[in-house]
């Protein structure tokens, strides 16, 4: 019986493989995909892109109105994940098995999160164009709702994994919904939010630039003003900030985690 | 009076499961009683049902003279306050201080605004301090709780199950993760307790033997029915066998080798 086990599992793997390289070599022979010639374009994009993307004199005049925009999109992505997480762990915790006020609660929540999370950030940031045309707001928007469904659903979960064992203890005690809430919930799971909360902020700052593109404000309709009227170095430049902005955060926000954990 | 009545009490899981079946015992105020059983017996249903954490499906159960079973809101929480609850897996919040676990134990007397904002006053403060002193746990007052050893957990739990002034202290398998050192240190602790403060204790237990040589009543439980209620000297090895629904020598505890011995 062993033996058959054994050869069924490396069956498996085989027909998973074949299916995998026919898939592969299918789509491209119907795509007319030709591996060498992509190989070698990979350098001569590279000396393209460093050609034309280098930043030059006149880029970085243009400085000071693109770190403008830095700013508004850094602080859109910052006050749109804290707004929505604090939002979203109260409705956590009436989602959450251990602390909803009545199972009726656990579907709902459940569902909202699901819809906010799933639908994707670019979708919802051309929607919210309709209602609030070319304004930060947009972006805000989009961002909330997405960093909304994604805080809900991870709370939702952190409550019943570390809140369950206090929440009886104190609810034996005699305290209130509120005070056991207040007393063992949040404490209990304040290191885990605060770091989906940094989390969030990071992502945030790269979806913006998306956002931006789509929806034409912060630092993505710079990106898309430059690009689009041939300004490569301009370009580069806002490309050059963003990336040192995400890793700066990210590494702010690293810190702040190994010290709260 | 007695301080617990109990009383055909029945706990339905769902239309189908029978937890708890027709269950009447009456508690005196100053007994330490044990419970004793298989797994899913019913020992934990029991326990809840006492202090409320699950529902009563029917029958009637009296602490202190108050009927529990229809009891909702501020009084359901005033009956809760005088019945202190330790756990296996010791329910601290792990990330706070074990004063601040502790005084934990005072939120059921608290209204709205101080609960949430865990207001406590001097006194209580200074009544934590002495408890957790008194359980000897003094150096790690400002200790979070996640940097104590299993025991020393389990001491916090009783501190602030303590500090709720209790009339009855209900036990949920307080030594089954515990190392036998530790667990009798704490079986120790909740003897005392039960001596010198005159605090009526009901502990659930795994371990016949540590049942038998601290309880001064056993009650056996099996399927949902207690087949056993009284003193620990007049539980013969086939009752024990009886309520755990095995054969003679199937227990790693048998009582021919106890001091115990019918």
């Amino acid at each position: 019986m062993q033996y058959d086990v054994f050869r069924q599992r490396r069956n498996q793997r085989l027909i998973f493989f074949g299916v995998l390289i026919a898939l592969t070599y299918g789509s491209m022979v119907l795509t007319a995909f030709d591996p060498v010639a992509g190989l070698a374009a990979i350098p001569r994009a590279f000396i393209w892109g460093a050609s034309n993307f280098i930043p030059d004199e006149s880029a970085m005049r243009r400085l000071p109105r693109i770190l403008e925009r830095l700013q508004e999109t850094v602080l859109v992505s910052i006050s749109s994940a804290t707004v929505a997480s604090a939002l979203g762990l109260v409705v956590a915790v009436l989602g959450a098995n251990t602390t909803r006020p009545h199972p009726w609660f656990s579907i709902p929540t459940r569902a909202i999160a699901s819809i906010f999370r799933n639908v994707d950030v670019s979708v919802w940031a051309l929607v919210l164009l309709f209602s609030f045309g070319q304004s930060g707001y947009t972006g805000f928007f989009a961002l909330f709702f997405v960093t909304f469904g994604f805080i809900v659903r991870v709370m939702i979960e952190t409550i019943d994994e570390v809140g369950t064992e206090p929440v009886e203890a104190l609810r034996a005690s005699g305290a209130s919904y509120m005070a056991t809430i207040s007393q063992s919930v949040i404490p209990a799971c304040l290191p885990q939010l605060i770091s989906w909360v940094l989390y969030m902020i990071e992502t945030n700052i790269r979806s913006a630039t998306l956002i931006g593109i789509l929806t034409g404000t912060g630092i993505g309709f710079a990106f898309d003003l430059y690009f689009k009227s041939f300004n490569y170095g301009a370009a580069g430049l806002v490309v050059f900030v963003i990336v040192i902005t995400v890793l700066l955060i990210e590494a702010l926000s690293n810190t702040i985690r190994r010290s709260i954990l | 009076m007695a301080l617990l009545e109990v009383e055909s009490l029945v706990k339905r899981y769902g239309t189908e499961t029978l937890a708890l079946d027709q269950v009447s015992f009456t508690m005196e105020a100053g007994e330490f009683a044990a419970i004793i059983g298989r797994s899913g017996a019913g020992k934990s249903t029991l326990l809840r049902c006492i202090n409320r954490l699950i529902d009563i499906s029917s029958g009637e159960l009296r602490f202190d003279g108050v009927s529990v079973p229809g009891l909702r809101g501020t009084a359901l929480r005033r009956h809760r306050t005088q019945i202190g609850m330790i756990f296996q897996h010791y329910n601290l919040v792990n990330r706070l201080s074990v004063i601040e676990n502790v005084l934990h134990g005072r939120l059921g007397y608290k209204g709205l605004v101080q609960g949430v904002l865990g207001i406590y006053s001097e006194e209580e403060k200074r009544e934590a301090v002495r408890i957790i002193e008194s359980l000897g746990l003094g150096e790690q007052i400002y200790k979070r709780c996640d940097q104590l050893s299993g025991g020393q957990k389990q001491r916090v739990g009783i501190a602030r199950a303590l500090i709720q002034q209790p009339k009855l202290l209900l036990c949920d398998e307080p030594i089954a993760s515990l190392d036998p050192n530790a667990a009798k240190i704490i079986m120790d602790t909740l003897r005392e307790i039960n001596r010198e403060m005159g605090i009526t204790v009901l502990v659930n237990l795994h371990q016949v033997d540590v049942a038998l040589r601290y309880a001064e009543r056993i009650i056996g439980v099996k399927g949902g029915t207690i087949v056993y209620d009284g003193a620990p000297d007049r539980l013969s090895s086939e009752q024990i066998h009886q309520i755990y629904g095995s054969e003679a020598g199937d227990l790693i505890l048998d009582l021919s080798e106890q001091q115990y011995a019918v």
